[in-house]
Protein backbone atom coordinates (compact mmCIF):
# COMPACT_ATOMS: atom_id res chain seq x y z
CA UNK A 1 0.00 0.00 0.00
CA UNK A 2 1.32 3.39 -0.96
CA UNK A 3 0.20 6.45 1.00
CA UNK A 4 -1.80 9.19 -0.73
CA UNK A 5 0.18 12.08 -2.24
CA UNK A 6 1.48 14.86 -0.04
CA UNK A 7 3.92 17.75 -0.10
CA UNK A 8 6.95 16.92 2.00
CA UNK A 9 8.85 19.44 4.11
CA UNK A 10 11.93 18.80 6.23
CA UNK A 11 12.51 22.13 7.98
CA UNK A 12 15.63 22.71 10.04
CA UNK A 13 14.01 24.93 12.67
CA UNK A 14 10.90 24.71 14.84
CA UNK A 15 9.73 28.15 13.72
CA UNK A 16 9.86 27.09 10.10
CA UNK A 17 7.96 23.89 10.94
CA UNK A 18 5.27 25.87 12.77
CA UNK A 19 5.00 28.29 9.85
CA UNK A 20 4.41 25.44 7.37
CA UNK A 21 1.78 23.87 9.65
CA UNK A 22 0.05 27.26 9.86
CA UNK A 23 0.14 27.71 6.10
CA UNK A 24 -1.74 24.43 5.61
CA UNK A 25 -4.35 25.34 8.24
CA UNK A 26 -4.91 21.90 9.75
CA UNK A 27 -4.28 20.01 6.49
CA UNK A 28 -0.67 19.20 7.40
CA UNK A 29 0.61 16.62 9.86
CA UNK A 30 3.84 16.41 11.80
CA UNK A 31 5.96 13.40 10.81
CA UNK A 32 8.14 12.19 13.69
CA UNK A 33 8.70 8.41 13.76
CA UNK A 34 5.79 7.79 11.40
CA UNK A 35 4.97 4.43 12.98
CA UNK A 36 1.33 5.41 13.56
CA UNK A 37 0.96 8.10 10.89
CA UNK A 38 2.20 6.13 7.87
CA UNK A 39 -0.01 3.10 8.58
CA UNK A 40 -3.13 5.27 8.86
CA UNK A 41 -2.15 7.10 5.67
CA UNK A 42 -1.74 3.80 3.84
CA UNK A 43 -5.27 2.91 4.93
CA UNK A 44 -6.55 6.36 3.85
CA UNK A 45 -7.75 7.02 7.39
CA UNK A 46 -5.62 10.17 7.15
CA UNK A 47 -4.85 12.06 3.95
CA UNK A 48 -2.84 15.12 4.95
CA UNK A 49 -1.93 17.54 2.15
CA UNK A 50 1.53 17.98 3.62
CA UNK A 51 3.90 16.25 6.00
CA UNK A 52 6.28 18.29 8.13
CA UNK A 53 9.21 16.01 9.02
CA UNK A 54 10.68 17.28 12.30
CA UNK A 55 13.58 14.82 12.33
CA UNK A 56 15.95 17.32 10.69
CA UNK A 57 15.44 19.85 13.48
CA UNK A 58 18.50 19.71 15.74
CA UNK A 59 18.34 19.21 19.52
CA UNK A 60 14.92 17.58 19.70
CA UNK A 61 16.17 14.16 20.86
CA UNK A 62 17.52 14.00 24.42
CA UNK A 63 16.77 12.60 27.86
CA UNK A 64 18.12 14.53 30.85
CA UNK A 65 17.29 15.69 34.35
CA UNK A 66 17.43 19.42 34.73
CA UNK A 67 15.66 22.09 36.81
CA UNK A 68 13.32 19.76 38.68
CA UNK A 69 12.23 17.83 35.59
CA UNK A 70 13.13 14.77 33.63
CA UNK A 71 13.13 16.32 30.16
CA UNK A 72 12.53 14.12 27.14
CA UNK A 73 12.93 15.67 23.68
CA UNK A 74 9.99 14.93 21.40
CA UNK A 75 11.93 12.98 18.77
CA UNK A 76 13.65 10.70 21.27
CA UNK A 77 12.87 7.18 20.08
CA UNK A 78 10.84 4.88 22.28
CA UNK A 79 13.86 2.58 22.52
CA UNK A 80 15.93 5.49 23.85
CA UNK A 81 13.91 5.11 27.07
CA UNK A 82 15.03 1.48 27.31
CA UNK A 83 18.65 2.49 26.69
CA UNK A 84 18.73 5.39 29.17
CA UNK A 85 20.46 4.61 32.46
CA UNK A 86 18.74 7.46 34.26
CA UNK A 87 15.32 6.26 33.10
CA UNK A 88 16.06 2.65 34.05
CA UNK A 89 17.27 3.68 37.49
CA UNK A 90 14.80 6.40 38.47
CA UNK A 91 11.76 6.17 36.16
CA UNK A 92 11.18 2.41 35.71
CA UNK A 93 7.53 3.06 34.74
CA UNK A 94 8.87 4.39 31.43
CA UNK A 95 10.98 1.31 30.73
CA UNK A 96 8.08 -0.93 31.81
CA UNK A 97 6.02 0.80 29.12
CA UNK A 98 8.70 1.25 26.48
CA UNK A 99 9.59 -2.44 26.65
CA UNK A 100 6.06 -3.40 25.56
CA UNK A 101 5.27 -0.71 22.98
CA UNK A 102 4.81 -2.48 19.64
CA UNK A 103 8.06 -4.36 18.86
CA UNK A 104 11.79 -3.50 18.91
CA UNK A 105 11.82 -2.46 15.23
CA UNK A 106 8.94 -0.03 15.66
CA UNK A 107 10.53 1.28 18.86
CA UNK A 108 13.66 2.18 16.90
CA UNK A 109 11.62 4.61 14.78
CA UNK A 110 8.58 5.55 16.88
CA UNK A 111 9.09 8.60 19.08
CA UNK A 112 8.19 9.37 22.66
CA UNK A 113 6.58 12.61 21.48
CA UNK A 114 4.47 10.77 18.95
CA UNK A 115 3.33 8.18 21.47
CA UNK A 116 2.18 10.79 23.99
CA UNK A 117 0.60 13.19 21.48
CA UNK A 118 -1.05 10.88 18.92
CA UNK A 119 -4.17 10.69 21.09
CA UNK A 120 -4.78 6.97 20.67
CA UNK A 121 -6.23 5.62 23.95
CA UNK A 122 -4.30 2.40 23.26
CA UNK A 123 -0.91 4.14 23.33
CA UNK A 124 0.96 3.13 26.48
CA UNK A 125 2.76 6.33 27.48
CA UNK A 126 -0.25 8.67 27.99
CA UNK A 127 -1.42 6.74 31.09
CA UNK A 128 2.14 6.98 32.44
CA UNK A 129 2.13 10.74 31.84
CA UNK A 130 -1.15 11.06 33.77
CA UNK A 131 0.17 8.97 36.67
CA UNK A 132 3.42 10.94 36.81
CA UNK A 133 1.81 14.38 36.57
CA UNK A 134 3.82 15.21 33.45
CA UNK A 135 3.48 18.31 31.32
CA UNK A 136 4.16 18.97 27.67
CA UNK A 137 6.00 21.91 26.13
CA UNK A 138 4.55 22.90 22.78
CA UNK A 139 5.69 25.46 20.22
CA UNK A 140 3.19 27.40 18.14
CA UNK A 141 3.01 30.63 16.18
CA UNK A 142 2.70 32.65 19.39
CA UNK A 143 5.67 30.99 21.04
CA UNK A 144 5.93 28.31 23.68
CA UNK A 145 3.29 27.11 26.13
CA UNK A 146 3.06 24.27 28.60
CA UNK A 147 0.09 21.91 28.81
CA UNK A 148 -0.41 19.56 31.79
CA UNK A 149 -0.99 15.94 30.77
CA UNK A 150 -4.17 16.06 32.88
CA UNK A 151 -5.80 18.52 30.46
CA UNK A 152 -4.10 17.30 27.26
CA UNK A 153 -6.22 14.28 26.33
CA UNK A 154 -9.67 15.42 25.17
CA UNK A 155 -11.07 12.63 23.02
CA UNK A 156 -9.87 9.83 20.77
CA UNK A 157 -7.19 11.39 18.53
CA UNK A 158 -8.15 14.81 19.93
CA UNK A 159 -5.66 16.57 22.18
CA UNK A 160 -5.08 20.11 23.40
CA UNK A 161 -2.51 20.56 20.60
CA UNK A 162 -3.58 23.10 17.97
CA UNK A 163 -3.00 22.09 14.34
CA UNK A 164 -0.12 24.58 14.09
CA UNK A 165 1.55 23.51 17.32
CA UNK A 166 4.35 20.98 17.80
CA UNK A 167 5.12 19.11 20.99
CA UNK A 168 8.81 19.70 21.71
CA UNK A 169 9.48 18.39 25.21
CA UNK A 170 7.94 16.11 27.80
CA UNK A 171 8.56 17.18 31.39
CA UNK A 172 8.19 14.72 34.25
CA UNK A 173 8.69 15.86 37.86
CA UNK A 174 12.09 14.66 39.03
CA UNK A 175 12.09 11.38 40.92
CA UNK A 176 11.75 11.86 44.69
CA UNK A 177 13.05 9.73 47.52
CA UNK A 178 10.26 7.32 48.47
CA UNK A 179 8.70 7.37 45.01
CA UNK A 180 7.97 4.16 43.18
CA UNK A 181 6.46 3.79 39.70
CA UNK A 182 5.26 0.94 37.50
CA UNK A 183 3.33 0.17 34.33
CA UNK A 184 1.55 -3.14 33.83
CA UNK A 185 0.14 -4.08 30.45
CA UNK A 186 -1.99 -7.03 29.41
CA UNK A 187 -1.59 -7.95 25.77
CA UNK A 188 -2.83 -10.86 23.72
CA UNK A 189 0.53 -11.46 22.07
CA UNK A 190 3.94 -9.79 22.01
CA UNK A 191 3.85 -6.46 20.21
CA UNK A 192 0.08 -6.11 20.24
CA UNK A 193 -1.99 -3.18 21.40
CA UNK A 194 -2.99 -3.48 25.07
CA UNK A 195 -6.15 -5.18 26.24
CA UNK A 196 -5.69 -2.93 29.27
CA UNK A 197 -2.78 -1.12 30.88
CA UNK A 198 -2.33 0.51 34.30
CA UNK A 199 0.27 3.14 35.21
CA UNK A 200 1.06 3.93 38.85
CA UNK A 201 3.22 6.44 40.68
CA UNK A 202 3.32 6.18 44.48
CA UNK A 203 5.09 8.42 46.97
CA UNK A 204 5.77 6.85 50.34
CA UNK A 205 6.39 8.99 53.39
CA UNK A 206 7.44 7.00 56.39
CA UNK A 207 5.01 4.11 56.59
CA UNK A 208 2.20 5.92 54.77
CA UNK A 209 1.38 6.86 51.20
CA UNK A 210 1.73 10.59 50.71
CA UNK A 211 0.40 10.79 47.16
CA UNK A 212 -0.54 8.51 44.29
CA UNK A 213 -1.20 8.89 40.57
CA UNK A 214 -2.95 6.23 38.51
CA UNK A 215 -3.52 6.20 34.73
CA UNK A 216 -5.46 3.68 32.64
CA UNK A 217 -4.80 2.58 29.05
CA UNK A 218 -7.32 1.40 26.44
CA UNK A 219 -10.46 1.60 28.58
CA UNK A 220 -11.96 4.89 27.40
CA UNK A 221 -11.93 7.46 24.60
CA UNK A 222 -8.56 8.65 25.96
CA UNK A 223 -6.09 7.42 28.52
CA UNK A 224 -7.92 7.93 31.83
CA UNK A 225 -6.78 9.55 35.06
CA UNK A 226 -8.12 7.44 37.93
CA UNK A 227 -8.23 10.34 40.39
CA UNK A 228 -10.47 8.84 43.06
CA UNK A 229 -8.40 5.67 43.02
CA UNK A 230 -5.20 7.63 43.57
CA UNK A 231 -6.75 9.89 46.22
CA UNK A 232 -8.05 6.87 48.14
CA UNK A 233 -4.46 5.86 48.85
CA UNK A 234 -3.37 9.13 50.47
CA UNK A 235 -2.58 8.60 54.14
CA UNK A 236 -3.05 4.84 53.85
CA UNK A 237 -0.56 2.16 54.80
CA UNK A 238 0.68 0.54 51.59
CA UNK A 239 -0.62 -3.01 51.33
CA UNK A 240 -3.22 -5.32 49.86
CA UNK A 241 -6.25 -3.74 51.55
CA UNK A 242 -5.50 -0.21 50.33
CA UNK A 243 -4.47 -1.45 46.89
CA UNK A 244 -7.64 -3.53 46.49
CA UNK A 245 -9.81 -0.53 47.36
CA UNK A 246 -7.92 1.68 44.86
CA UNK A 247 -8.19 -1.01 42.17
CA UNK A 248 -11.98 -1.14 42.70
CA UNK A 249 -12.19 2.63 42.26
CA UNK A 250 -10.10 2.37 39.07
CA UNK A 251 -12.47 -0.30 37.74
CA UNK A 252 -15.40 2.04 38.37
CA UNK A 253 -14.11 4.75 36.05
CA UNK A 254 -13.02 2.35 33.28
CA UNK A 255 -15.23 2.54 30.19
CA UNK A 256 -14.10 -0.53 28.27
CA UNK A 257 -15.84 -1.62 25.08
CA UNK A 258 -16.25 -5.16 23.83
CA UNK A 259 -14.03 -5.82 20.83
CA UNK A 260 -11.63 -8.41 19.38
CA UNK A 261 -9.44 -8.03 22.45
CA UNK A 262 -12.18 -9.13 24.81
CA UNK A 263 -15.56 -8.40 26.39
CA UNK A 264 -16.00 -5.16 28.34
CA UNK A 265 -16.52 -6.95 31.66
CA UNK A 266 -13.32 -8.95 31.23
CA UNK A 267 -11.38 -5.77 30.56
CA UNK A 268 -12.89 -4.09 33.60
CA UNK A 269 -11.90 -7.07 35.75
CA UNK A 270 -8.39 -6.95 34.30
CA UNK A 271 -8.09 -3.28 35.24
CA UNK A 272 -8.63 -4.43 38.82
CA UNK A 273 -6.01 -7.17 38.57
CA UNK A 274 -3.43 -5.06 36.80
CA UNK A 275 -3.97 -2.04 39.03
CA UNK A 276 -3.16 -4.18 42.06
CA UNK A 277 -0.08 -5.60 40.37
CA UNK A 278 1.17 -2.15 39.35
CA UNK A 279 0.52 -0.78 42.84
CA UNK A 280 2.46 -3.64 44.43
CA UNK A 281 5.39 -3.21 42.07
CA UNK A 282 5.43 0.57 42.52
CA UNK A 283 5.24 0.21 46.30
CA UNK A 284 8.10 -2.30 46.32
CA UNK A 285 10.17 0.06 44.19
CA UNK A 286 9.35 2.96 46.50
CA UNK A 287 10.89 1.02 49.34
CA UNK A 288 10.41 2.17 52.96
CA UNK A 289 6.99 1.45 54.41
CA UNK A 290 6.01 -1.16 51.82
CA UNK B 1 -0.97 -7.16 -9.87
CA UNK B 2 0.57 -5.29 -12.77
CA UNK B 3 2.61 -2.36 -11.46
CA UNK B 4 1.33 0.02 -14.17
CA UNK B 5 -2.26 -0.80 -13.30
CA UNK B 6 -1.65 -0.43 -9.59
CA UNK B 7 -0.49 3.16 -9.92
CA UNK B 8 -3.00 5.80 -11.00
CA UNK B 9 -2.07 7.56 -14.24
CA UNK B 10 -1.59 10.93 -12.52
CA UNK B 11 1.18 9.39 -10.38
CA UNK B 12 3.65 11.14 -12.66
CA UNK B 13 2.57 14.55 -11.39
CA UNK B 14 2.74 13.78 -7.67
CA UNK B 15 5.17 15.83 -5.58
CA UNK B 16 8.72 14.61 -6.07
CA UNK B 17 11.84 14.82 -3.95
CA UNK B 18 15.48 14.02 -4.51
CA UNK B 19 16.81 11.28 -2.26
CA UNK B 20 20.51 10.72 -1.66
CA UNK B 21 21.22 7.69 0.44
CA UNK B 22 24.19 5.39 1.00
CA UNK B 23 23.08 1.81 0.51
CA UNK B 24 25.47 -0.98 1.46
CA UNK B 25 28.31 1.51 1.28
CA UNK B 26 27.49 2.88 -2.17
CA UNK B 27 26.01 6.36 -2.66
CA UNK B 28 22.67 6.28 -4.48
CA UNK B 29 20.57 9.14 -5.75
CA UNK B 30 17.14 9.31 -7.36
CA UNK B 31 14.15 11.56 -7.84
CA UNK B 32 11.13 9.83 -6.32
CA UNK B 33 7.57 10.66 -5.38
CA UNK B 34 7.48 11.99 -1.82
CA UNK B 35 5.13 9.14 -0.90
CA UNK B 36 7.58 6.44 -2.02
CA UNK B 37 8.22 3.99 0.79
CA UNK B 38 11.81 3.07 1.51
CA UNK B 39 11.10 -0.59 0.72
CA UNK B 40 9.84 0.36 -2.76
CA UNK B 41 12.83 2.62 -3.27
CA UNK B 42 15.15 -0.29 -2.48
CA UNK B 43 13.28 -2.86 -4.55
CA UNK B 44 11.91 -0.91 -7.51
CA UNK B 45 14.46 1.90 -7.96
CA UNK B 46 17.67 0.21 -6.81
CA UNK B 47 16.49 -3.33 -7.73
CA UNK B 48 17.61 -4.68 -4.35
CA UNK B 49 14.85 -7.26 -4.06
CA UNK B 50 16.36 -9.13 -1.11
CA UNK B 51 14.29 -6.90 1.17
CA UNK B 52 10.84 -8.47 1.14
CA UNK B 53 7.39 -6.95 1.47
CA UNK B 54 5.31 -9.15 3.73
CA UNK B 55 2.32 -7.68 5.51
CA UNK B 56 2.84 -4.06 4.48
CA UNK B 57 1.16 -3.12 7.78
CA UNK B 58 4.15 -2.73 10.14
CA UNK B 59 3.59 -6.15 11.68
CA UNK B 60 5.73 -8.85 10.11
CA UNK B 61 9.26 -7.43 9.83
CA UNK B 62 10.05 -9.09 6.46
CA UNK B 63 11.13 -5.64 5.21
CA UNK B 64 13.61 -5.02 8.05
CA UNK B 65 16.73 -3.09 7.05
CA UNK B 66 19.33 -1.16 9.02
CA UNK B 67 18.98 2.62 9.01
CA UNK B 68 22.10 4.17 10.51
CA UNK B 69 22.71 0.79 12.12
CA UNK B 70 19.27 0.39 13.69
CA UNK B 71 16.85 -2.30 12.60
CA UNK B 72 13.64 -0.75 11.26
CA UNK B 73 10.69 -1.67 9.06
CA UNK B 74 11.26 -0.20 5.60
CA UNK B 75 7.55 -0.47 4.69
CA UNK B 76 6.83 2.18 7.33
CA UNK B 77 9.51 4.70 6.42
CA UNK B 78 9.43 7.12 3.52
CA UNK B 79 12.39 7.08 1.17
CA UNK B 80 12.78 10.82 1.82
CA UNK B 81 13.25 10.09 5.53
CA UNK B 82 16.39 8.12 4.62
CA UNK B 83 17.87 11.08 2.75
CA UNK B 84 21.49 11.59 3.81
CA UNK B 85 21.54 8.42 5.87
CA UNK B 86 23.12 4.96 5.75
CA UNK B 87 21.03 1.96 4.74
CA UNK B 88 22.16 -1.65 4.95
CA UNK B 89 20.19 -4.46 3.35
CA UNK B 90 20.64 -8.21 3.16
CA UNK B 91 22.62 -7.69 -0.06
CA UNK B 92 25.24 -5.89 2.03
CA UNK B 93 25.95 -8.80 4.37
CA UNK B 94 28.20 -11.13 2.35
CA UNK B 95 31.66 -9.79 1.55
CA UNK B 96 33.88 -11.01 -1.28
CA UNK B 97 31.65 -13.99 -1.83
CA UNK B 98 31.94 -15.04 1.81
CA UNK B 99 28.75 -15.32 3.82
CA UNK B 100 28.29 -13.11 6.86
CA UNK B 101 28.36 -15.11 10.13
CA UNK B 102 24.63 -14.46 10.50
CA UNK B 103 23.93 -15.88 7.05
CA UNK B 104 26.16 -18.83 7.84
CA UNK B 105 24.23 -19.40 11.07
CA UNK B 106 20.91 -19.56 9.25
CA UNK B 107 22.37 -22.06 6.78
CA UNK B 108 24.11 -24.24 9.35
CA UNK B 109 21.27 -24.31 11.88
CA UNK B 110 18.49 -24.58 9.28
CA UNK B 111 17.03 -21.28 10.48
CA UNK B 112 14.50 -21.13 7.65
CA UNK B 113 12.04 -23.15 5.68
CA UNK B 114 10.32 -20.97 3.07
CA UNK B 115 12.86 -18.17 3.56
CA UNK B 116 10.47 -15.26 3.20
CA UNK B 117 11.15 -13.81 6.65
CA UNK B 118 14.86 -14.60 6.50
CA UNK B 119 16.34 -11.34 5.13
CA UNK B 120 14.48 -9.31 7.76
CA UNK B 121 15.28 -11.84 10.48
CA UNK B 122 18.97 -11.64 9.59
CA UNK B 123 19.07 -7.84 9.56
CA UNK B 124 17.50 -7.77 13.03
CA UNK B 125 20.11 -10.30 14.13
CA UNK B 126 22.97 -8.18 12.77
CA UNK B 127 21.70 -5.18 14.76
CA UNK B 128 21.22 -7.31 17.90
CA UNK B 129 24.74 -8.75 17.80
CA UNK B 130 26.28 -5.33 17.17
CA UNK B 131 24.73 -4.14 20.41
CA UNK B 132 24.83 -7.36 22.41
CA UNK B 133 27.47 -9.83 21.17
CA UNK B 134 26.47 -12.54 23.63
CA UNK B 135 22.67 -12.48 23.97
CA UNK B 136 20.77 -14.97 26.11
CA UNK B 137 17.98 -16.99 24.51
CA UNK B 138 15.48 -14.67 26.17
CA UNK B 139 17.22 -11.61 24.74
CA UNK B 140 17.26 -13.19 21.28
CA UNK B 141 13.56 -13.98 21.44
CA UNK B 142 12.75 -10.45 22.54
CA UNK B 143 14.96 -8.97 19.82
CA UNK B 144 13.21 -10.92 17.04
CA UNK B 145 9.73 -10.33 18.43
CA UNK B 146 9.01 -7.89 15.58
CA UNK B 147 9.93 -10.46 12.93
CA UNK B 148 7.30 -13.08 12.23
CA UNK B 149 8.15 -16.55 10.93
CA UNK B 150 5.24 -18.82 10.08
CA UNK B 151 7.33 -21.92 9.27
CA UNK B 152 9.95 -22.70 11.85
CA UNK B 153 8.46 -22.10 15.26
CA UNK B 154 11.61 -20.02 15.87
CA UNK B 155 13.60 -22.82 17.51
CA UNK B 156 16.16 -23.04 14.72
CA UNK B 157 16.18 -19.28 14.24
CA UNK B 158 17.28 -18.88 17.85
CA UNK B 159 19.98 -21.51 17.22
CA UNK B 160 21.07 -19.65 14.08
CA UNK B 161 21.44 -16.44 16.06
CA UNK B 162 23.41 -18.26 18.75
CA UNK B 163 25.66 -19.75 16.07
CA UNK B 164 26.26 -16.32 14.56
CA UNK B 165 26.95 -14.80 17.97
CA UNK B 166 29.56 -17.44 18.74
CA UNK B 167 31.12 -17.17 15.29
CA UNK B 168 31.23 -13.37 15.47
CA UNK B 169 32.91 -13.49 18.86
CA UNK B 170 35.63 -15.55 17.27
CA UNK B 171 34.47 -18.82 18.73
CA UNK B 172 34.43 -20.56 15.36
CA UNK B 173 31.64 -22.96 14.52
CA UNK B 174 30.40 -25.18 17.27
Amino acid sequence: MIPPRFEYFAPSTLDEAVEILGRYGGEAKVLAGGQSLLPVMKLRLAEPKALVDINRIPNLAYIREDGGWLRIGATSRTNDLNDSDIVKRRYPILTDAAAVIADPLVRNMGTVGGNVSHGDPANDLPACMLALGAQFVVRGPKGTRTIPALSFYQDTFVTALEPDEILTEIQIPTHRAGQGTAYEKLEKRAGDFPIVGVAVSLLHSGRKIESAGIGLTAVGPTALHAKAAGDSLVGQTPGDAAFRRAAELAMQIAQPVTDLRGPAEYKRAMIGVFAQRALKTASKRAGGGA
Amino acid sequence: MDEAEAMPAEAEVGPFARVRVTVNGAPQEAEVETRTLLVHFLRDVLHLTGTHIGCDTTNCGACTILLDGKAVKSCTILAVQADGRQVRTVEGLAEDGKLHPVQEGFVEEHGLQCGFCTPGMMMTTVALLAKNPNPSEDEIRHAISGNLCRCTGYVNIVKAVQYAAKKSRGGGSK
